[in-house]
């Protein structure tokens, strides 16, 4: 693998912070839909949804993140993910746009960051005017309670 | 692949699998002649195939195996194990032949020649003396050598052995009218004429392209439709009969089809599209008025159902096709391991979708071979343990709710949790700690991890360590779950519970907490209507917080759905909405297994066809989905899994369901009871038999006297403690208090209650054990549900501590207190008598009926004196005492009958079958007194 390679991100917000998603890993992004709430789930499920006659499994970032619930819950968006087969939608503020990104140019997280987000993070560019955090999907959907390791 | 050889390779496959199983029943039963012909008839078409195909090395062995089966069916060869072994061993190499042809396509290199010659070793052999003339037959009979008969001028009886040698149609080549053109036909060759016949014949699909008539050296057997003709073309003038035989056959063949499964998934994923889409247009149509979509979509509506159903069909199978292969692996098992196993198929008719099938063959095979290899011991040591010498290994299948079971039992020798325990710490699997604090059955669930192998050598069967946890996983995969229980020394069973998931299942929509929910209607048993108000005929009661319905005289044990799943509506909301409309719920009844009870929502709307799909892996550890769908207003919708609720409910669900079998058997068996009524501690009514009490009193509240923190009153000269019921339970300030007196020997005790309600006669059946103190379980009396008062919890709350350390034992001054077995079917005399008799001094054990009884003999538990009931249901206590009899072990322990029918009779007949005394039932004195009697006397001739 080259050094010099060229690495495409979706950026999405998330209670006013940049993250990156590989562009080659998102689906589909979704406006505001329908949300069936499953009881007894783990906190960072935040429900299930038809797509296209699938049925997606919503995923809360930010109760991931450990960030405070957003206040207009019906701004939300998601980005749809697959992970070994199965759909997952990330629930997100906002979707901005498609960056290309030398991967040299990727830091390691620094090491005060909260554990959390160091968990899910594979490190973070420097853009222009915002910093931008890589979201790693698998492990972001491997939380506590989960057992898509094992699946 | 060529499509005839993928054909061939099917049909082959399956033929094999049949003449196993058939070898097999033959083995056991040497006679069945319709067993002979089938396998014979099977194995000459395989033969027959391979010859066409141009596949030498099956054909010969086939051959070979054939004239075995040959000599089998004409009478002149005798079924023993060794003849069925070696048509075994032939089978198996065709088998990997075959494998190695589908793998390659091509029959691989090599030769058989030695398994040929034991096979005619085998047919000839023994037979060589019986059928000494005909000379040429080890030619005839082996086509690898490819022997030419030089000798043109064959006899007449040696062409009768050749027949005989290898029979088959094509056989008739070797018939006299052709006998000169014979010139060189190896075995199983045809003439040219012959061939020619057989093609009119028979005229099979597969026979148009391939076969070419012109070559005479065409493969023997071109007539693959075989079976049919063997009579026909025995003669010459086959032809004119052939036709018809011929046409019958194809007619046959053409009723059924093989049809990729792919194809078949693929119909089916459209077809659950398809509902999907229907019950979509459904809904929309149902908020409108009649339209003209209305009779078009409920046409569709039809044809979708039945197409649906029918695919459901094309998917089902009997679970018996997994287990065909079993009686054959059963059988080579038992020859290996010189073990004798029967092995013993219940349900085999029982259906299920192919897919889920597939998956658990394999793992199903792999528990079978392990029951009998680790788990079934040899005859010698079977015969040791007092077992038969033939163990069991007994397959049993059915649906239940939804799922299909497949149980595994068998009566080997258990499982050996000190074994289990070397291992475990052995591989480092846990540590010595963490064992100690383990119950046996989470012991026993270590054979079902990883790199885990119990036996102590590894066989050629099992034992690589590669087992249980693979089998577990693939059942897992699909959905489904594995349970174990074992009992050393009386064997294990394996209980697996396959989901039907991936199928369209009817569900129930019901809504709770605002959410909605769909519940399997498989699972429903009927919905009720019920209110806690008392408005509705329905009536939600309490007991101790815990709601039950009364639902045609039974106890239904409820659960509030929005609990079990934790949602936010729970009580203040009800409440409210009960003031506003009066509360009003819906009890879904569910049964699942034995138990049954009821889910409490708060609406229940339609019944909607789902498809089921799995839930993502992220929650697939919640047992109480069972998976989820899409409704027909484009929803997602969680589905309720009837089990998982019922495992989350309660914990014992095991006890309570066998408590409600006890308490049905008891219905039949038990006699009406007289029962004081009485209210203590709360509006609920309790219930006391009367039998217990010794009186009712009113008693002046001022004599209540209060010493060392105790309530007493004196009492006929001298002090009786007075007990409440419970903490709400007050004694009254001024006035006269009513208290129940209990008395046992010369200990009197007096329970306080608010007020004495009645006696009523009724069946006492307990029907929820309590986990209250004092309280022995709830049952309906006089159609209200009623706690019934453990009577013998307070006598010793009163006297545990006084007269513990009094030196008032059982009898004489002996130091080990008496062992006591009492043998009640009934839990209510259970718990009444074990605090009575231990008060006593007596140590108790107790049984709930004989069966169990008489394991605690096998156990080698050894009792002073036996109380046992005579009214049980399975084994009276008659036929118990004569069992206990039976057995030096016990013979010498007296036993006390215990019964409620106190006739002469019953008296003459308890001493015959060699009871020591008779008492009555509720005569506790005389119990007492018979028990220190007894046991007096017995103690004295010892």
């Amino acid at each position: 693998m080259s050094v010099s390679e060229v690495q495409e991100y979706v950026t999405v917000t998330i209670g006013g912070q940049m993250f990156g998603i590989p562009v080659l890993q998102v689906h589909d992004v979704l406006g505001k839909i329908q949300l069936t709430h499953i009881p007894l789930a783990p906190p960072e499920v935040a429900g299930a949804l038809n797509l296209r006659g699938r049925i997606v499994t919503c995923i809360d970032v930010r109760k991931r993140l450990g960030l405070q619930n957003a206040n207009e819950a019906e701004d939300q968006m998601s980005v749809v993910v697959e992970h070994h087969g199965e759909p997952y939608s990330l629930l997100i503020d906002s979707v901005g746009e498609v960056l290309s990104l030398k991967s040299e140019n990727m830091e390691s997280n620094p090491a005060t960051l909260d554990s959390r987000w160091r968990e899910v993070s594979s490190g973070i560019y420097r853009t222009e005017d915002k910093l931008l955090v890589i979201l790693q999907i698998d492990r972001l959907l491997d939380f506590a309670g989960s057992s898509v390791k094992a699946a | 692949m060529d499509d005839l050889l993928s054909e061939f390779l099917t049909e082959t496959n399956e033929n094999i699998g049949i003449v196993d199983a058939a070898l097999v029943a033959l083995e056991q039963n040497p006679d069945d002649g319709s067993q002979i012909d089938n396998i014979f008839r099977l194995v000459h078409t395989i033969k027959g195939t391979c010859g066409f195909l141009g596949l030498p090395r099956l054909e010969a062995v086939a051959h070979a195996g054939e004239n075995v089966l040959g000599k089998i069916r004409d009478g002149e060869l005798e079924v023993t194990p060794d003849v069925v072994t070696i048509i075994l061993e032939a089978m198996d190499v065709i088998k990997d032949l075959l494998e190695t042809l589908e793998q390659t396509e091509e029959e691989p290199e090599g030769n058989d020649q030695d398994l040929i010659d034991r096979l005619n070793d085998v047919a000839y052999g023994t037979s060589n003396a019986k059928a000494a003339a005909p000379a040429p037959e080890p030619e005839v009979s082996n086509v690898v050598e490819l022997k030419e008969e030089s000798s043109h001028e064959v006899s007449e009886a040696e062409l009768e052995a050749a027949f005989q040698a290898a029979p088959g149609p094509d056989e008739a080549a070797a018939d006299s009218d052709d006998s000169d053109s014979a010139r060189d036909l190896k075995p199983g060759e045809v003439s040219l004429e012959e061939l020619e016949a057989a093609f009119l014949a028979a005229p099979g699909p597969e026979m148009d392209a391939p076969a070419e008539p012109e070559k005479v050296e065409a493969e023997p057997e071109a007539a693959v439709p075989a079976p049919v003709a063997p009579k026909a073309a025995a003669e010459k003038p086959a032809a004119k009969a052939a036709p018809e035989g011929g046409q019958k056959e194809s007619n046959l063949a053409n009723q059924s089809i093989r049809v990729n499964v792919e194809l078949l998934e693929n119909l089916m994923t459209m077809v659950s599209e398809l509902v999907l889409t229907r019950n979509q247009l459904l809904q929309m149509v149902r908020g409108m008025d009649d339209n003209e979509f209305t009779v078009p979509l409920q046409r569709l509506s039809h044809v979708t159902t039945e197409l649906q159903e029918g695919l459901m069909k094309t998917r089902m199978q009997p679970i018996g096709n997994a287990w065909s292969k079993l009686p054959r692996i059963i059988r080579d098992l038992s020859h290996d391991l010189g073990k004798k196993i029967d092995l013993v198929m219940h349900g085999a008719e029982t259906e299920l979708d192919r897919q889920v099938l597939e998956l658990i063959k394999d793992p199903l095979t792999h528990m079978v071979r392990n029951s009998a290899d680790h788990g079934l011991e040899g005859p010698q040591e079977r015969l040791a343990a007092g077992k038969r010498d033939t163990g069991r290994v007994i397959l049993d299948a059915y649906h239940e709710g939804g799922h299909i079971i497949i149980t595994i039992t068998d009566d080997g020798r258990g499982l050996n949790v000190e074994k289990i325990k070397n291992k475990v710490l052995e591989n480092g699997l846990a540590s010595e700690a963490e064992l100690e604090n383990m119950s046996t059955q989470q012991i026993h669930n270590f054979i079902m991890r990883a790199g885990f192998s119990t036996a102590e050598k590894v066989t050629n069967v099992s034992g690589r360590g590669v087992g249980m946890d693979v089998v577990k996983s693939n059942i897992e995969k699909i959905g489904g779950t594995i349970e174990l229980k074992s009992e050393e020394g009386k064997g294990s069973t394996f209980t697996i519970k396959i989901p039907l998931t991936l199928a369209i299942v009817s569900a129930l929509i019901v809504e709770c907490g605002g959410e909605r929910f769909a519940v399997p209607q498989i699972s429903v048993v009927e919905l009720v209507r019920a209110s806690t108000d008392g408005r509705s005929e329905n009536t939600i009661e309490m007991i101790n917080d815990s709601p039950v319905l009364r639902l045609r005289d039974r106890l239904l044990p409820l659960v509030h759905l929005n609990e079990i799943l934790r949602l936010e509506t729970s009580a203040d909301e009800v409440a409210e909405k009960s003031e506003v409309k009066g509360s009003e719920e819906f009890i879904i009844v569910t049964q699942v297994g034995a138990y049954t009870f009821g889910i409490v929502v708060d609406r229940v709307f339609d019944t909607e066809e789902i498809v089921v799909k799995p839930v993502a892996p992220i929650l697939r550890h919640l047992s109480i989905f069972s998976g989820n769908t899409i409704l027909g207003d484009g929803s997602v919708i969680m589905i309720l899994d009837p089990n998982g609720i019922a495992s989350q409910s309660g914990e014992n669900i095991v006890s309570d369901h066998s408590h409600e079998e006890e308490a049905r058997r008891e219905a039949y068996s038990s006699d009406k009871e007289a029962m004081l009524i009485c209210r203590a501690g709360g509006q609920e009514p309790k219930a006391v038999p009367l039998s217990l009490v010794a009186r009712l009193e009113e008693i002046d509240v001022e004599t209540i006297e209060n010493t060392n923190g105790q309530l007493v009153v004196q009492y006929r000269g001298k002090i009786m403690p007075l007990v409440t019921m419970n903490e709400h339970c007050k004694v009254a300030e001024t006035g006269r208090q009513p208290i129940l007196v209990f008395t046992d020997s010369d200990r009197t005790m007096g329970l306080v209650v608010d007020e004495i309600v009645d006696i009523v006669e009724d069946h006492l059946n307990v029907e929820m054990a309590s986990n209250i103190e004092g309280m022995i379980g709830s049952a309906v009396i006089r159609g209200k549900a009623t706690d019934i008062i453990d009577v013998g919890f307070f006598l010793q709350k009163c006297f545990g501590d006084w007269f513990g350390s009094h030196d008032k034992v059982a009898y004489g001054s002996s130091k080990s207190s008496q062992r006591v077995l009492l043998v009640d079917d009934s839990p209510f005399f259970r718990n009444m008598l074990v605090p009575l008799l231990s008060v006593a001094g007596y140590e108790v054990s107790t049984a709930e009926n004989p069966t169990q009884a008489l394991d605690m003999r096998e156990r080698g538990e050894l009792f002073d004196i036996i109380v046992s009931d005579i009214e049980m249901p399975d084994m009276d206590g008659f036929q118990f005492a004569e069992e206990v009899l039976k057995d030096e072990r016990w013979a010498e322990t007296p036993i006390i009958a215990l019964s409620s029918h106190t006739t002469q009779q019953d008296f003459d007949r308890g001493r015959q079958v060699g009871f020591s005394d008779y008492v009555a039932k509720f005569d506790r004195d005389a119990l007492m007194n018979t028990l220190s009697q007894t046991l007096r006397i017995g103690g004295g001739a010892k």
